[in-house]
């Protein structure tokens, strides 16, 4: 399983190559509330993932957004596809939009989504150095050496990212190679999700006619976006609320640490409002962006919101809600996601962190109050958080609720090392001599 | 499960009441055709390759096909006739302008021209070209002029030599080249004779010496190149004025004042031989010798001289 999964991330890797090359990718957000699609341009020699990953400006500069495109998502529950047909509908909808505001075909397309359960894992590694100085060889060997877990049925890694390198007494190592020493240990988190999502995702771009140079997941590249480098650096949660999932990413040292979701977003709290008052959920939903809210004052009592209904009922469709009333439906639901983001972050041991610092991203943090509330329960370094800007987004496309896809466009620009992308030890190959002269042609000619 | 069969729809809705929009998205076709719309090489081929294939295609098909190529040149052809038969350009009348008589007769055989006919269909060029080649012709000129005539303007060579060779009398100009011969041409005035290999080479040189002997035209006979170097002149009675092979003329000249002076010519000569221009010699006939002698007092019987 390992062996394939390696495999298929390697294609993966290959064809980012190809489109970084080419110089257009697109990044694909599959949310459960919209899905947009940005088409980015990458300048010429700014390449090379491998090459200096903090560079100036946090590698904004390397690539421009031409083209974006925004779609009601359908088919999309809990961040995870639900109807392959209608998603790919929605797929093509959005891309088709960016593609004609970048007035250019996209082939490649990087895809971010919230669900499927991720699982984190901690995992390590270590090896022997073989002469003295790390090579690249030793640190794959020191990530060979990993025990995998046990997923479970059914899921599939998603991220492994080397976190941590530590050599002989030394730890905190975020590159090892060029060091003397003679034990490499090595930190990994792993980040596991179902399958079957996957699957679907990949079924869903293949239909599209586009080819998959990528995946990530959506937590991870909301922290990537909204968590400003001294957080990262230093310590800190990104709460990612979106539509049908709440995603929670912990970074520490420039790496995620941990990430997991809730399956709770603000389509619930629309469905609460669409329940509570008796409405359609496109109507609810339009209340719930233009009069909602979490904290009540005693102006709210004597605001007066119309329900319309198409019944064809008078009195059913004639009626008036407070505004009170609204943040009344509202709160609780909001109240039981951060209660629930608080369990989960307790649960990873997030407040054995030296930063306590939280940021809240993504459409449903748009909520006025939700600043008060959420310090209330998560804690006071708490701030709501806006993806980092970067060139030639539209301004639309700005606001919290698109941290997910400019995080994905700063992955795709500069991804991080992953464990796939280190060869496999030598000692692993199958069939040793033959593959490995074919191999060394291969790359050397 | 959504239903998989065509949905069923016992309520249909007034036109005018409010629906809740059906999300947009583009058919597969339509999705496909804007991806290969906005693909650079199916641009760059919609907008040269395929005019290039269509015109290419079209004419392959229409030239591929004999009948077409027929009537294309068929209409050609005839758009040029009608062009060409257009009074502008018609030719009608052939004016020969510096020939004799004769030679302008001799011309219009040549040319043979069937008027009145397009000036399209005169190949000048060539027709110069015949012209110049005729003998009694120096050099020709054509041109259409206005009013459809063709100008020939011509330079006539004209005879001034009558050559005598072993077959024939050759008349020939200045130039030395043979125009006619006697017989078959009348001439108008009575011509210099010369004779002998080469005369014709040096027919310039004749006429210089013509010109000069023209004191002793009334005993003048005519002149005779010999072994293609030096002339002769051969005056009445087969006397000889021999010239050298350089400068003949002013050996001439001399000879001439001598016959002046001294009426060297009127005397019983057999030749003059002029070859050493600084010493005439003169050869005497054999009276004359015997006389000379006897004037100077050696009287002696020429049989026993010899002897």
């Amino acid at each position: 399983m390992m062996n394939n999964l390696y495999q298929m991330q390697r294609a993966m890797r290959a064809k980012r190559q190809e489109a970084l090359k080419r110089g257009v990718m697109a990044v694909l957000d599959v949310g459960s509330y919209k899905i947009s699609c940005l088409v980015l341009r990458f300048d010429e020699g700014a390449m090379g993932y491998s090459g200096d990953r903090h560079a100036a400006l946090a590698g904004q500069s390397a690539f421009r957004v031409i083209g974006m495109g925004t779609t009601r998502s359908r088919g999309v529950r809990f961040g995870e596809i639900d109807t392959v047909q209608e998603t790919e509908r929605a797929i093509r909808t959005a891309v088709q939009a960016a593609q004609k505001m970048a007035h250019t075909r996209v082939d490649h397309v990087m895809v971010a989504f919230a669900g499927a359960r991720p699982r984190s894992y901690g995992v390590a590694g270590e090896a022997l150095v073989r002469d003295k100085t790390v090579a690249e060889d030793d640190v794959a060997r020191a990530l060979a050496s990993c025990d995998l877990p046990d997923l479970g049925e059914g899921r599939e890694v998603l991220h492994a990212q080397p976190v941590n390198f530590s050599l002989d007494h030394r730890t905190g190592l975020s590159d090892p190679r060029g060091q003397v020493g003679e034990r490499l240990a090595v930190d990994l988190h792993l980040l596991s999700v179902e399958a079957n999502a996957i699957e679907a995702l990949l079924y869903c771009v293949k239909r599209c006619d586009l080819e998959l140079a990528g995946l990530a997941s959506s937590p991870y590249v909301a922290g990537v976006s909204s968590l400003v480098e001294d957080e990262q650096e230093l310590g800190a949660a990104c709460v990612d609320m979106g539509g049908g999932a709440t995603g929670i990413s912990i970074f520490m040292k420039k790496h995620m640490i941990f990430a997991d979701t809730v399956r709770m977003g603000g389509d619930h709290v629309t469905s609460d409002i669409s329940q509570a008052l008796q409405i359609p959920m496109a109507h609810a939903e339009r209340i719930k962006t233009r009069f909602g809210g979490l904290v009540a004052t005693g102006m709210d009592d004597r605001e007066m919101i119309e329900l319309q209904g198409d019944t064809g009922d008078w009195n059913h469709d004639r009626r008036h809600v407070s505004r009170a009333e609204l943040i009344g439906v509202m709160r609780p639901r909001v109240e039981e996601i951060l209660e629930e983001v608080r369990a989960r972050l307790d649960a990873a041991g997030f407040e054995h962190l030296p930063s306590q610092r939280i940021v809240l991203t993504g459409g449903a943090s748009q909520v006025p109050g939700l600043d008060g509330l959420a310090s209330k329960i998560l804690g006071n370094q708490l701030r709501l958080g806006r993806p980092m800007r970067v060139q030639g987004l539209p301004q639309s496309a700005c606001g919290p609720a698109f941290s997910t896809s400019v995080g994905l466009s700063l992955f795709a620009a500069y991804p991080q090392d992953e464990w796939w992308d280190f060869d496999i030890p030598a000692e692993s190959y199958p069939a040793r001599s033959l593959k490995r002269a074919v191999r060394w042609f291969r790359d050397n000619w | 499960m959504r239903p998989l069969g065509p949905a069923q729809r016992p309520y249909q809705p007034p036109a005018d009441a409010p629906r809740t929009r059906r999300d947009p998205a583009p058919s597969v076709m339509a999705y496909r055709f804007q991806r290969l719309w906005l693909t650079p090489i199916f641009r760059v081929f919609l907008r040269y390759g395929l005019p290039v294939i269509v015109i290419l295609g079209g004419l392959v098909a229409y030239v591929s096909n004999p009948r077409n190529i027929d009537h294309l040149t068929a209409q050609v052809e005839e758009l040029r006739r009608t062009i060409e038969a257009r009074p502008e350009f018609r030719v009608t009348l052939l004016s020969v302008n510096g020939a004799s008589p004769s030679l302008a007769e001799d011309i219009r055989k040549t040319l043979s021209l069937d008027f009145p006919l397009s000036s399209f269909d005169l190949n000048l060029p060539q027709m110069k070209t015949d012209l110049q080649a005729m003998p009694a012709v120096r050099n020709a000129q054509l041109r259409v002029a206005a009013d459809g005539v063709l100008q020939v303007d011509i330079e006539e060579r004209l005879p001034e030599l009558i050559w005598q060779t072993r077959d024939a009398f050759l008349l020939i100009d200045g130039d030395g080249v043979v125009i006619d011969d006697l017989t078959s041409r009348p001439i108008s005035a009575p011509l210099p004779l010369i004779g002998g290999e080469g005369a014709d080479r040096a027919a310039r040189e004749a006429l210089t010496l013509i010109r000069i002997s023209a004191p002793l035209a009334d005993q003048l006979r005519g002149f005779v190149r010999v072994g293609e170097r030096r002339w002769d002149v051969i005056l009445s009675d087969g006397r000889r004025i021999m010239l050298p092979e350089d400068n003949p003329s002013f050996a001439l000249d001399r000879v001439i004042a001598l016959h002046q002076a001294q009426d060297i010519l009127g005397r019983d000569i057999l030749s003059i031989d002029m070859r050493r221009p600084d010493r005439p010699t003169l050869r005497l006939s054999a009276g004359a010798k015997e006389n000379l002698d006897m004037l100077r007092g050696q009287l002696v019987v020429s049989g026993e001289r010899q002897g």
